[in-house]
């Protein structure tokens, strides 16, 4: 029997996750399934839309694995839009014209903006905010309009609920001004109360945007241009305007439903069961177009219950009784940096229930717990400010709290926490339904102890990631309970981390290995310890490699300053700094590879390999690339590899500032900087991006004021883009921020950790670190710069080193008793023109001949 | 002290030739070997090539101890073995490329500051 066809309607993030939790689970491949969305775009992150306006495209915002889509059995259909359902026929009809038939049919075609019929609210800078296309339109509205008027941009934002607030934040980012209309008495209505929407008002308003309540718009009225230029407001006011954005409310998406003869609940929304199901067994409908009964046949905006809904109905087409259970209307969110949250019975509707409240004059939070009338059980919570508790308190809600409620609320320090341990059922992440259950379950049950592994076997901390460090605190007291040590000992002869080492050697002033395992560790060391200790003792004194006894330490690669490969044999790679390369230097390269038959290839980071070069060959090759003005790349170390760029505005049309004089000046800045993983740079001339810089540990990245820093981008097996760190900064700030980044990440990772772990992982994440960094939040930035300033004035070429020093050349001989002798089983054969390594088939059959030649 | 060296002892370099925790690599004959001198000033010879890639390298890998016992890690693939057995001690949950998963040994004797190595007692 062949797969039956599933139609999702929409293609929006609760689409994604429906076709997402169905190929999960339909091992059998029971179904295929084709998804129509009117937008352009693949299924994207709507919630975190205002991002749009820090990051480089709506690529950023995808959301989920796209091998989802590559999947045989997804056809995912992309400005396609349904225009009618045929229940009886099981059709739906698409825009073009066409007619698919199907078994099962999965409504989630969403919500749109709503905004109120007055006067103007169609004129040119009017905008919604709920689409990609909204939010780029906007962004292009205020540029043009910066352009022109030559002073900010008087933004205005109607509605001051979530989705407002978020728009006058992305205003205020692009330079405009920000003023929020709420027709309500206070922001955020439906998540706070009167006095958590006021202290919410005046931190908003510390922040520069202003805020009016108890406001009603009446009419967009257009300037001389014809474009909205003021707001009648309807108690007589008028405020100017240059752009208007409309944030008041969303409506289901339930007109397909409504032609097609399927009930609709009093506000909107198709009305469906616990299954999820229509009035039609053979239709779904999921997500903010759904109106469950669960939720008493209301749309519930929020990304988690459509969630839930997706999954339920997935596992349902498969067989499992799942059912919906209603929203857990639960949110945090962070508004203009502002943490706003609450939980269960925010608004203390239980008769009884007790309200325990705390103002910070200073700080301007406002928190809140509802507790049971005899104040020993959490019913809910608000937060406005400071919501470091709502991790922790949110999945107690039902359960007894023990010790003084007030102690979650004070501030940090004032009055003793107890201890908590969450109730099995208690539910650790609401974006994906995951209970503490099911993650104790999988650290006891499944052996599941690292935390990377029970994310992706749970789901838990996969979505928003709030609940990450309750995870965390889950995984390590299980882990203790069953007595596994949750260890950082680097191995077995070093109880510490990485970090803890490099401090202890730094503070205690070591400069041998003997002196730190006989001080810090036990035994003779290993591969693990050795070279750890050999790259902290290059990142704090910058000495050769080879200094010292360190010959010892280092990894071949780093031991003979070239990559070895499965021969046996090395490669070599001298720096080409910026990817920037006279013809001349080409010539001895070329002339090199011709004279060793070394084979030649093109790196990704804008380098030449030349591979086969013998372990007795290597001082000779570097020989030729030192007479030439070359020196080593590093291509072996843990340690900058390469700064890549594009050309920049020297010659290319489009660039705006010269990403090759930039990408040279850092190279040289950092060359030869040892690092706990190797570090990768890269450096574009203007926002095409053409060096993918932001796919690198640093990038930089021109702007028309100066540059922008990305951090924490990685390739390789999980590959990130990098963050912003600073942005529209000049030169001498690059090289600043940079130099403290990579030196507080040298000192404080672990051992092979990138960066993009790093920051995720760092106390407090990017925020802290940009603290540190730019705000010198631990006192450190002047040590930090003094340590960068070392090492770029203590640099030396590692090769050029070690031909001026009898002792280290004499380390590179093939034999100690035969030093002018090849190893005899290398083998190659030649494949386009070059060698390459004999295959052990190749091998055989040389060998082979080679008997049958010597019998002759 | 007096040593007796075996008639099939080859000289392979002086021992002062040696760098401490590091290897050399040596011909004895068509075979080659991997020669290590340790913090302890002992000498231990091992099979040069890499039972796990192919490729005769062991020479060229970091020493180390596990528990009381002197090691090697491969620099290809970086297996673990015991510089006194040969045993493969950590595999890193790779199969060797032909043959067993551990190193032979060779007996080392030291006679007047000369290392010898002696194939012929190899195991």
């Amino acid at each position: 029997m062949g797969a039956q066809r599933i139609i999702v309607v929409g293609a929006g993030m609760v689409a994604q996750r429906f076709v997402q939790s169905l190929r999960e689970a339909d091992d059998a491949g029971r179904y295929e399934v084709e998804v129509y969305g009117e937008e352009q775009y693949a299924p994207y992150d709507r919630v975190a839309l205002t991002s749009f306006f820090s990051k480089a495209g709506p690529e950023e915002l995808l959301l989920g694995s796209p091998t989802l889509w590559d999947d045989p059995r997804v056809t995912l259909h992309r400005g396609a839009r349904v225009t009618s359902i045929d229940r009886a026929a099981r059709t739906v009809t698409v825009d073009d014209g066409s007619q698919r038939s199907y078994d099962h049919l999965v409504l989630a075609t969403g919500s749109s903006a709503w905004a109120p019929p007055i006067p103007g609210v169609d004129l040119p800078g009017v905008f919604m905010y709920r689409t990609l296309d909204d939010v780029a339109a906007l962004r292009d509205w205020v540029r043009a309009k910066q352009t022109l008027v030559g002073r900010p941009v008087r933004g205005a934002v109607i509605g001051g609920g979530l989705l407002g607030l978020e728009a006058a934040g992305a205003l205020q980012s692009m330079g405009a001004t920000a003023t929020v209309v709420e027709f309500a008495n206070r922001l955020m209505a439906l998540q706070v109360d009167d006095s958590g929407g006021e202290a919410l008002k005046s931190l908003i308003q510390r922040l520069g945007v202003q805020v009016k309540c108890g406001l009603a718009t009446s009419a967009v009225e257009a300037d001389a241009s014809g474009n909205a230029g003021t707001l009648k407001f309807s108690s007589g006011g008028e405020q100017l305007v240059d752009v208007v954005v409309f944030a008041t409310g969303i409506r289901p998406r339930d007109e397909l439903a409504r032609e097609a003869g399927l009930p609709v609940g009093e506000r909107g929304g198709v009305v469906v069961d616990d299954a999820c199901l229509t009035s039609d067994p053979s239709v779904s409908a999921i997500g903010e177009c759904a109106a469950a009964a669960a939720d008493e046949h209301m749309s519930i905006g929020l990304i988690a219950p459509g969630n839930t809904m997706a999954d339920v109905t997935a596992h349902r087409l498969l067989g499992r009784e799942e059912a919906y259970l209603g929203a857990d209307t639960a949110t945090k969110l962070k508004l203009l940096g502002v943490d706003v949250a609450s939980f269960g019975d925010a608004f203390a509707t239980t008769p009884g229930a007790l309200e325990v409240v705390y103002s910070d004059p200073f700080s301007g939070a406002y928190k809140k717990l509802v507790m049971t009338d005899d104040a020993s059980t959490l019913l809910g919570g608000m937060f406005v400010g400071d919501a470091s508790a709502y991790a922790t308190l949110r999945p107690m809600v039902g359960a007894e709290l023990p010790g003084d409620p007030s102690s979650w609320i004070l501030p940090e320090g004032q009055a003793e926490r107890p201890e908590l341990e969450l109730p099995d059922a208690a539910t650790v992440c609401s974006c994906n339904n995951v209970t503490a259950q099911s993650i104790r379950a999988a650290v006891n049950e499944d052996g599941i102890h690292d935390l990377g592994e029970l994310k992706s076997h749970t789901k838990a901390g996969t979505a928003c990631g709030s609940c990450l460090p309750l995870v965390k605190k889950i995984l390590n007291t299980e882990l203790e309970k069953s007595g596994i040590e949750v260890s950082e000992a680097l191995c077995e002869h070093f109880a510490m981390s990485r970090a803890s080492l490099f401090s202890a050697i730094q503070v205690a002033g070591l400069t041998t290995f003997s002196d730190i395992i006989e001080r810090f560790g036990t035994g003779h060391g290993c591969d693990i310890c050795k070279p750890t200790v050999g790259s902290i003792l290059a990142s704090i004194y910058n000495e050769h490699v080879l200094s010292d006894g360190r010959a010892a330490l280092q990894d071949t690669n780093d031991r003979y300053m070239a990559n070895m490969q499965k021969d046996g044999t090395y490669s070599v790679v001298p720096r080409i700094p910026g990817g920037e390369i006279t013809p001349d230097k080409l010539l001895v390269i070329a002339e090199v590879a011709k004279d060793f038959d070394l084979y030649t290839k093109i790196t990704g980071g804008q380098r030449i390999d030349l591979f086969g070069a013998r372990l007795e060959q290597l001082p000779e090759i570097w020989q030729r690339l030192v007479d030439a003005g070359m020196e080593s790349g590093h291509a072996y170390g843990k340690s900058l590899r390469t700064v890549k760029s594009c050309v920049g505005s020297s010659w290319c049309r489009y660039g705006v500032q010269d990403s090759t004089s930039m990408a040279i000046a850092l190279e040289e800045r950092y060359r030869g900087l040892r690092s706990p993983h190797k570090l990768k740079v890269g450096v574009s001339g203007c926002a095409r991006e053409c060096a993918e810089a932001r796919g690198k540990d640093v990038g930089v990245i021109a702007t028309e004021k100066g540059w922008n820093v990305y951090v924490g981008g990685n390739g390789g097996f999980t590959p990130k883009h990098a963050q912003l760190l600073a942005e529209d900064v000049d030169d001498a700030t690059v090289f600043q921020v940079i130099d403290r980044y990579l030196m507080l990440y040298i000192r404080t990772a672990d051992r092979l950790q990138r960066t993009a772990p790093w920051q995720e992982e760092y106390e407090g994440g990017l925020d802290a670190i940009k603290d540190v960094i730019l705000n010198d939040s631990l006192g450190i930035c002047a040590d930090l710069d003094e340590h960068m300033a070392h090492h770029i004035d203590t640099y030396e070429d590692e090769w050029k080193a070690v031909l001026e020093d009898p002792a280290r050349l004499a380390q590179f001989t093939s034999f100690v008793n035969a030093p002018d002798q090849a190893d005899p089983s290398l083998a190659y054969v030649e494949e386009r023109g070059q060698r390459r390594p004999a295959t052990p088939a190749e091998r055989a059959a040389m060998s082979g001949a080679s008997r049958s030649e010597s019998r002759v | 002290m007096t040593v007796t060296v075996p008639a099939t002892a080859v000289p392979v370099c002086d021992y002062d030739a040696l760098v401490p925790d590091l290897g050399v690599a040596a011909l004895v004959g068509d075979t080659q070997v991997a020669v290590f001198r340790l913090d302890d000033g002992s000498v231990h010879a091992v099979q040069n090539l890499c039972p796990f890639s192919g490729a005769s390298v062991m020479s060229r890998g970091i020493t180390g101890s596990r528990g009381d016992e002197p090691t090697i890690a491969s620099p290809i693939y970086k297996q673990v073995f015991s510089l006194i057995t040969g045993e493969c001690l950590v595999s890193m949950d790779k199969q060797p490329v032909a043959g067993g998963p551990d190193l032979a040994v060779f007996p080392v004797v030291l006679d007047n500051g000369q290392v010898m190595i002696n194939l012929a007692g190899g195991e």
